[in-house]
């Protein structure tokens, strides 16, 4: 019997795989298709302190093995959230994390201490990577010295664990890394959605509302991957993967890479089972390799 | 909401029509769960290197007693190209029933259905469950040309089918706005219940709203997940964004910013 297990920092997950925010809405979604608490940790959609109605349709353009979303954390804000969303996750046997966005340093502030207060939520994860939305948002996560202050700002009022979720447009990931690592942070997440484009050429417009989004899906990995290894290698706190996992080999990659466990996204569009079915996926890999725990995977690459 | 499923179909019948659309029969290996008409599913494409999410299709009929439903396809870009060319015996992955489907219970004695193109799809089986509730529907078809008149025969087998062509070519000319049915007779009916292009959908709206009949309208905006998570196909509605897949796709026009 192989031990799936990782402590991230203290935060204990049954097993690596959790999912990405945005994708599994706040979980109960996926209650048809699959055993939710079975997953290691699920992460709810971007809140904010104030209701969001997002940007206009249309918010979504199909890529060669992969797409551009541009949402722009649609939400109801925190106060809905703790009062009329939260009662229903507390049924859930899993780690329940809530991805926290903002606009302004005070309004992140605001909205995590709010969440510190929910005692079925044991962790956040502080998105300074979004790309959708005018202000804040990926402006944060994009220059070391900001990312630093509001992960600081944020460690004083939120006393559980904070998880940092990272932009990949940026020149250096390490250094954003290393910024919320001396901030506070107590793990990392990477990377959020590439910053893309799509046009339609015979209207000659863009096919989505805001012009650019945020690109996901399996055609990222490959850059997901090479900044997971970079970043695991830089910073002491654990490295969470993800971009572009469609399956367990994927995820399998990831931990290879260095990441101690793996948020799924995009895939779960294409498959509401896919979460399970790469819990199944690492389990026989391990199995396979006569490995007897996760530890073993993460951050067994061989370069000789 | 109806208790949704990820399940393995079997292509049992691939029919084209016209070289433009085509119509999928597939068999579910056991006894498939309760479906409400105007409800869709989201169709896994078969692997390509330019199609990689679901495409969303909206239920055509439901057999219960061959374990069938049908799907009636307009071929437009390459992942409906994908689903033209599956043949006898291909396995077709679908996540399904989705989304709300008409309001059979407020529909009335005497509902217009009203369908557009290839919006006339969900309207076999919503026409047969009103049918079957001892209501007494009627069609109203619009379509280019004669060729683009899709199903005919089987809509007839239900009720009383009333067309439209822009060319004139069969039924009355012009637009479904142009028929007597909604110019003239439109306060006859209990509701309409509808289904086609955005600009015939508003001007069919617009005319029930002027007549104050009930009328629902049946959505399809681009969408990736089709359960209300990805918050990528919303419609603005008075009381703000509304996911098309998980609060639609079927609106009453009130609802809508029309």
């Amino acid at each position: 019997m192989v031990d799936l297990s990782v402590n991230l920092n203290g935060l204990q997950l049954k097993n690596p795989v959790m999912t990405a925010s945005g994708t599994f809405g706040y979980g109960y979604e996926y209650d048809d298709f699959i055993d939710v608490s079975s997953l290691g940790g699920i992460i709810v959609k971007g809140t904010t302190l104030a209701p969001r109605e997002g940007n206009a349709y249309p918010r979504l353009a199909e890529t060669p093995q992969g797409m551009i979303n541009a949402v722009g954390l649609q939400n109801k804000g925190v106060d809905y959230f703790c009062k009329n969303i939260y009662p229903k996750l507390t049924k859930y046997t899993t780690n329940v994390l809530v991805n926290v966005s903002g606009s302004t340093i005070d309004d992140y502030v605001e909205c995590a201490s709010r969440i510190n207060e929910l005692d079925a939520i044991p962790a956040i994860e502080l998105n300074i990577s979004c790309p959708n939305v005018k202000h804040g948002g990926m402006a944060f996560g994009t220059n070391p010295v900001a990312t630093e202050e509001i992960v600081s700002a944020i460690r004083k009022v939120y006393h559980k664990h904070l998880m940092v979720k990272l932009t990949p447009n940026v020149t250096s990931i390490v250094d954003i890394a290393k910024a919320a690592e001396a901030g506070g942070a107590d793990s990392v997440s990477l990377i959020n959605t590439l910053l893309g484009m799509a046009i339609d050429a015979e209207r000659r417009r863009p096919v989505i509302s805001t012009i650019t989004g945020g690109m996901s899906g399996a055609a990222v990995k490959p850059i997901a991957l090479r900044m997971v290894w970079q970043v695991s290698h830089a910073v002491k706190i654990p490295v969470v993967g993800l971009g572009g996992i469609m399956n367990a080999t994927d995820a399998v990659e990831f931990l290879i890479a260095g990441a101690s466990a793996v948020e799924v996204g995009t895939a779960n569009f294409i498959d509401p089972t896919i979460t399970v079915k790469i819990v199944d996926g690492i389990r026989d890999y391990l199995e396979r390799h006569n490995m007897n725990s996760v530890s073993e995977l993460i951050d067994s690459l061989q370069t000789e | 909401m109806l208790k949704r499923f990820t399940t393995d179909f079997t292509v049992v019948a691939a029919e084209m029509i016209d070289c433009e659309y085509v119509l999928l029969t597939l068999k579910h290996p056991e006894q498939l769960p309760e479906i409400n008409a105007g409800q869709f599913v989201e169709v896994k494409l078969p692997d390509s290197a330019t199609s990689f999410l679901r495409r969303p299709i909206s239920i055509h009929d439901v057999n219960r007693d061959n374990q069938t439903l049908q799907l009636l396809i307009r071929v437009v870009g390459n992942g409906t190209k994908l689903l033209s060319l599956l043949t006898i015996g291909d396995k077709l992955n679908l996540v399904y029933p989705l989304g709300n489907g008409f309001s059979l219970d407020k529909a009335g004695n005497r509902p217009l259905l009203v369908g557009g193109g290839v919006g006339v799809a969900p309207m076999l089986y919503l026409g047969k469950r009103l049918v079957e509730m001892g209501a007494q529907p009627e069609f109203l078809f619009g379509a280019r040309n004669k060729s683009g008149l899709l199903r005919l025969a089987e809509f007839e087998k239900i009720a009383k089918v009333n067309i439209t062509t822009e060319d004139g070519s069969v039924g009355t000319k012009g637009f479904v706005t142009n028929h007597s049915a909604i110019e003239s007779n439109i306060a006859n009916y209990s509701s309409l219940l509808v289904c086609g292009p955005m600009p015939m959908m508003k001007a069919v709206a617009a005319k029930a709203k002027a007549a104050g009949v009930r009328c629902e309208v049946s959505l399809e905006n681009k969408m990736a997940c089709g359960i209300g998570v990805c918050l990528c196909c919303v419609t603005e509605t008075k009381e703000g964004h509304k996911c098309v897949c998980s609060q639609g796709p079927v609106f009453e026009i009130n609802e809508l910013k029309w």
